[in-house]
């Protein structure tokens, strides 16, 4: 089965919108999330969170998480070769030195996991990406209808949300690859994307980590569904907040700082609907 | 301080057979200034000549009897041993916390480096304030995993962060920068090893803020360049780091006076 083929059943959904009402759908992210939910979820990610409750199982199919984690970097790879390609980053800077040096690794992480699914008789076919949201964004400077510092802050937006989804995706995966070769790998994807992560944040003028559930100054509202989650201040039962810290006590507000020590994972569903916000059926002629 | 009962040159101790294609890559502490203070290591389980009776780890139990042969009046000298299955993992996570924590301690402690801009001091109290967090996260976990047997749970470690000049900021940033990297690779290199689904995710939640981490301070250090994630420790198939407990302790030994074993650490789930 197509790695893509779960995705299909938003894409159609794109195929009948013009752009005004896609700028809606940007604000109903909640509604891909159900869409998600309710479609067919192949391999393994309909049993995610049936996954994440074992703890002995040995013989989780590897295919639908890696499925998942390829479809995001393909969108990643492809996006960061355009902006690269798109002059819209000012040439010899910071941020070209790093976008560079993610679009190699968005590259390798393609090659791998592309590698890996092949051999597994997977189909690894490449969904095709619109990163302007079906016009709602304008990140590689193309409508001719927005300035270069407009599209310049677009294109960083869009990496700091596409990273910080990666982040959490990869993590939300990660029981599902237990007993599997593969999970030391997606461990050395995922640290990697919070590498990402952080410098882009700290391009864009924000901390390298997530504060709370905010998406940060300038991120599109429709970016929050990349954020909700993060405000956690109880781990495994622990209230870290009301915790008495005694001669190491926090510095500054402790709901904060302790949102901030955590990375939240996302579920399969949630990751598709994000990355699906920036997916085209190969029958969209609309463009 | 002890004195380490056996000198074991750990840089050059190869980790068992590489299991997977990731690299593994001992990040060097040179011009630190670190004195030749080494480490009471023992290998893993598998490694018959460091563990003469060490159970294997084989079967993950994430509440192990962490003494297989218990002692009603246990010697109160003897060194402390991280323990097998899930608890192993935790204490050797607590371990790396407890370091951080006491690291970024004394870095607010001494008042910052030299010349820091209020930038910087912001920075070095959010890390201050994660790894603090961490390691009482990890010290309320163990407790609780430990009520009947307080023994099998990490104490507090003594540090020596005597070979860190805390008023340099090169100092201070290069050893930021090798402890964050290395805590990436030690639970990137653990999460095989752990039997429980939930540890696993926990363990996930902690390691890509110790890469957010590594990769701030690698930016300080050279703002405008690819370091951030640099080819030093992202090889060319875009994998992080992944240690063996046995390198990552060699690493960190060098700032922990407290001796403790890992004899019992559990081996990885699938070897590869």
């Amino acid at each position: 089965m197509s790695i893509i083929k779960l995705l299909d059943e938003f894409s159609s959904e794109k195929l009948t919108t013009k752009s005004s009402s896609r700028r809606e759908m940007f604000n109903t992210l909640g509604s891909f999330g159900k869409k998600a939910a309710a479609a067919a979820i192949p391999f393994g990610m309909a049993a995610n969170s049936a996954k994440a409750a074992s703890s002995s199982a040995m013989f989780y199919d590897h295919e639908g998480p890696l499925g998942l984690a390829l479809v995001l970097e393909y969108l990643e790879a492809e996006f960061y070769m355009k902006a690269l390609e798109s002059g819209v980053i000012p040439a010899g800077g910071r941020a070209e030195k790093v976008y560079m040096q993610i679009s190699k690794h968005e590259d390798a992480h393609v090659a791998l996991l592309k590698s890996v699914l092949d051999d597994a008789g997977e189909d690894t076919t490449s969904p095709m990406f619109d990163f302007t949201a079906g016009g709602a964004f304008d990140p590689f400077n193309t409508s001719g209808e927005v300035d270069m510092d407009t599209s310049y802050a677009q294109l960083l937006a869009l990496a700091q949300a596409f990273e910080d989804t990666g982040v959490r995706a990869y993590k939300g995966q990660a029981p599902a690859l237990m007993g599997t070769p593969y999970l030391e790998t997606a461990l050395q994807i995922h640290s990697v994307e919070a590498r990402h992560a952080s410098e882009i944040r700290r391009i864009r003028g924000l901390e390298g980590w997530i504060t709370l559930n905010n998406r940060g100054a300038d991120m599109p509202e429709a970016t929050q569904a990349v954020y909700d989650g993060e405000e956690l201040t109880t781990q495994a039962d622990i209230d870290l907040v009301g915790y008495d810290y005694g001669d190491s006590p926090l510095v500054g507000d402790p709901a904060e700082a302790v949102s901030q020590a955590f990375d939240e994972p996302i579920t399969a569903e949630t990751a598709t609907a994000i990355a699906s916000l920036f997916i085209v059926s190969e029958d969209d002629s609309d463009g | 301080m002890k004195k380490p009962l056996v000198k074991v040159d750990v840089l050059n101790a190869s980790s068992k057979n590489s299991k997977n294609s990731s690299r593994r890559k001992f990040i060097k502490l040179s011009g630190l200034g670190i004195a030749g203070s080494s480490f009471l290591l023992y290998g893993c389980s598998e490694d018959d000549m460091f563990n003469p009776g060490g159970d294997q780890g084989m079967t993950p139990d994430p509440d192990p009897d962490p003494d297989p042969d218990p002692d009603p009046d246990p010697d109160p000298d003897a060194v402390f041993d991280l323990g097998s299955g899930d608890l192993g993992i935790l204490n050797y996570a607590y371990a790396l916390e407890q370091l951080e924590a006491a690291f970024y301690t004394a870095v607010r402690g001494g008042g910052y480096y030299e010349g820091a801009p209020q930038e910087e001091k912001d920075l070095f109290d959010d890390l201050y304030n994660h790894e603090v967090i961490h390691r009482e996260f990890f010290r309320t976990a163990i407790a609780a995993a430990t009520t009947d047997t307080p023994e099998a749970m990490l104490p507090d470690l003594e540090f020596d962060l005597s070979s860190v000049d805390l008023a340099s900021r090169d100092s201070v940033l290069a050893t930021a920068m090798a402890l964050e990297d290395t805590g990436v690779g030690a639970y990137n290199g653990a999460g095989d090893r752990i039997a429980s689904a939930t540890y696993l995710t926990l363990a996930g939640k902690i390691v890509s803020v110790e890469a957010r981490h590594a990769s701030a301070i690698r930016s300080l250090i050279n703002p405008d360049s690819a370091d951030f994630a640099g080819d030093d420790v992202i090889d060319e198939n875009g994998l992080d780091l992944a240690y063996d407990p046995s390198e990552v302790i060699g690493i960190a030994g060098p700032f922990i006076a407290t001796e403790f074993t890992a004899n019992n650490l559990p081996e990885p789930m699938t070897g590869a």
